[in-house]
């Protein structure tokens, strides 16, 4: 089944009885090459890639629960390539160029919506360390707009520019960045890899893995074992739990991060607006809802719920930037858990265990990254070589002294 | 979250700042034989358990202690708290 404006005016014209579900529901076979654990965006992203781009044919995905339900539900949905430091900026403008072409790939609509993000600048020094991050974006291609106060106040009139502490200086814009419909990019996904014989098997828990003599045989599952040449583990929120049944541990510590959504409005915010130095970010649904979050909450949890103080955080940074904020009801608030690395930036890569790799450690910034870490973890699982674009992102970057320090604030998770 | 400081009672967890596993009183010997593996593990690797975990607090806004903390990272749910100094000396004596 095809989706394209034609197939819709048919279905409406004839009843809506053409239409089948978007994957099946197979059970698990005994064997697989390649079996992929957490049927995320990412775990179903890598599955994709693989069939499509690498032309692997026995590929599985299973989940515990149902595709989509962890954190590519859980997130603000926001897709961008502004990072700085060399080991990250090539892959994030990887991302976003799959980002771009999503669509017209998956052939399903993932509404990826090109709106822009400003980064606020409230200092002469935060200006020059975004010059340097925009020549950085504009090396890797991303392209970069530094704006004055005068051009933010055009675009963005309803900020508060004159707060005490922090007056609006100016900002770094990212023209191509924007969102997507997370639960569409899950789908699109799912449907491309199911079409191309993936098996999607859901409800489906890994409880361990079978290794003999430094080699994975398959995984164990609720549903039985199932053999595998190959593993990839991508199930970052948990990554610490299910790694530890392989026994390894991670430079990673699991936090919950927090994001709230009000009631529906008009059109209100014209793209991705970041308050940095309040620890507030914002931008708005196509549903109408102002969708917004802070930072994480700073302590180790796997619990998908954070407490009060951030949220009382959160909107104090809301109401500092655009006080008209206090007039819309909070609909929502939700927490999901992220794997905090050592340095703030992720893995992809092989593990000490033959046949076992390793897709995590995404901290708060899963989301945008889905594409390329599909695309980069399927071509780490099907050539053992890591894409060209992810070769920093090793497990073993902390012993030699190669951390991807984008805050620089060291071997400190609860602060990146 | 409130935390029940051994000497102060219960306290908003807001006052503390956070370390992380409390495996971090455990220093690794600097002149034992394979000490640079070691502080690679030490620094960087963590058990990170969802379940019961034990983890540095400081008092920060209050009176200056680290608290050893037990606490469910699947509920939020604390078990008990220490001061740091205590488990400490007992596990020098």
């Amino acid at each position: 089944m095809k989706f394209s404006g034609f197939k819709v005016v048919k279905e409406a014209l004839t009843g809506h009885k053409g239409w089948a579900p978007l994957w099946r529901n197979p059970a698990p076979k005994a064997e697989y090459d390649i079996v992929i654990v957490g049927g995320g965006g990412h775990g179903l992203a890598t599955a994709f890639y693989l069939a499509k781009t690498f032309g692997e044919l026995k590929v599985a995905v299973v989940e515990k629960g149902w595709i989509g339900s962890g954190n590519a539900g859980r997130n603000t949905t926001i897709i961008r390539s502004n990072y700085l430091l060399p080991g990250n900026q090539p892959f994030y403008e990887l991302s976003m160029k799959l980002w771009e072409n999503l669509e017209q790939e998956t052939n399903f609509n993932s509404m990826v919506s090109q709106r822009g993000i400003i980064n606020l600048i409230h200092t002469d020094g935060q200006r020059d360390a975004y010059r340097r991050r925009g020549n950085a974006m504009m090396i890797s291609g991303a392209g970069a707009r530094l704006l004055s106060r005068d051009e933010v106040k055009q675009m963005l009139p309803f900020l508060n520019f004159d707060n005490a502490r922090f007056p609006i200086k100016g900002g770094l814009m990212q023209p191509r960045a924007g969102t997507a419909r997370h639960d569409g990019v899950v789908w699109g996904y799912a449907r491309g890899a199911d079409a191309r014989g993936v098996d999607i098997i859901q409800n489906c828990e890994v409880t361990g893995f079978r290794i003999e003599n430094g080699k994975v045989l398959g995984v164990e599952t609720s549903r039985g074992f199932i053999g595998a040449k190959k593993v990839g583990v991508s199930v970052a929120g948990s990554s610490g739990r299910v790694m530890a049944k392989a026994g390894m541990r991670l430079p990673i510590e699991s936090h919950v991060l927090q994001a709230f959504v009000s009631e529906g409005l008009k059109p209100t915010i014209p793209g991705v607006i970041t308050f940095g130095a309040g620890h507030f970010y914002v931008s708005q649904s196509d549903k109408g809802g102002l969708v917004f979050g802070g930072d994480i909450d700073g302590y180790n949890s796997y619990a998908q719920r954070g407490n009060l103080p951030v949220v009382e955080d959160v909107v104090e940074g809301g109401m500092a930037l655009m006080p008209m904020i206090g007039r819309a009801r909070l609909l929502r608030g939700w927490g999901g858990l992220v794997d905090m690395s050592m340095d703030g930036s992720p893995i992809i890569d092989k593990t000490g265990i033959e046949g076992l790799y390793f897709n995590g450690a995404w901290n708060y910034g899963g989301f945008k990254a889905t594409p390329a870490a599909g695309y980069c973890f399927a071509h780490l699982l099907a050539t053992d070589h890591p894409h060209e674009v992810a070769t920093a992102f090793r497990f073993d970057r902390f012993e030699r002294g190669y951390v991807i320090d984008e805050k620089g604030v060291g071997a400190q998770p609860n602060l990146h | 979250m409130l935390i029940p400081h051994p000497l102060l009672g219960l306290r908003d967890s807001q006052e503390f700042t956070y370390l992380g596993d409390a495996a971090l009183m455990q220093r690794p010997d600097p002149a034992a034989d394979g000490a640079e593996a070691a502080f690679c593990d030490y620094v960087f690797l963590r058990d990170n358990p969802a379940g019961v975990h034990r983890e540095l607090w400081f008092h920060e806004q209050g009176d200056r202690s680290w608290l050893v903390v037990t606490r469910d990272t699947t509920t939020h749910e604390i078990l008990g708290a220490e001061l740091a100094s205590n488990l400490k000396l007992g596990a020098a004596q």
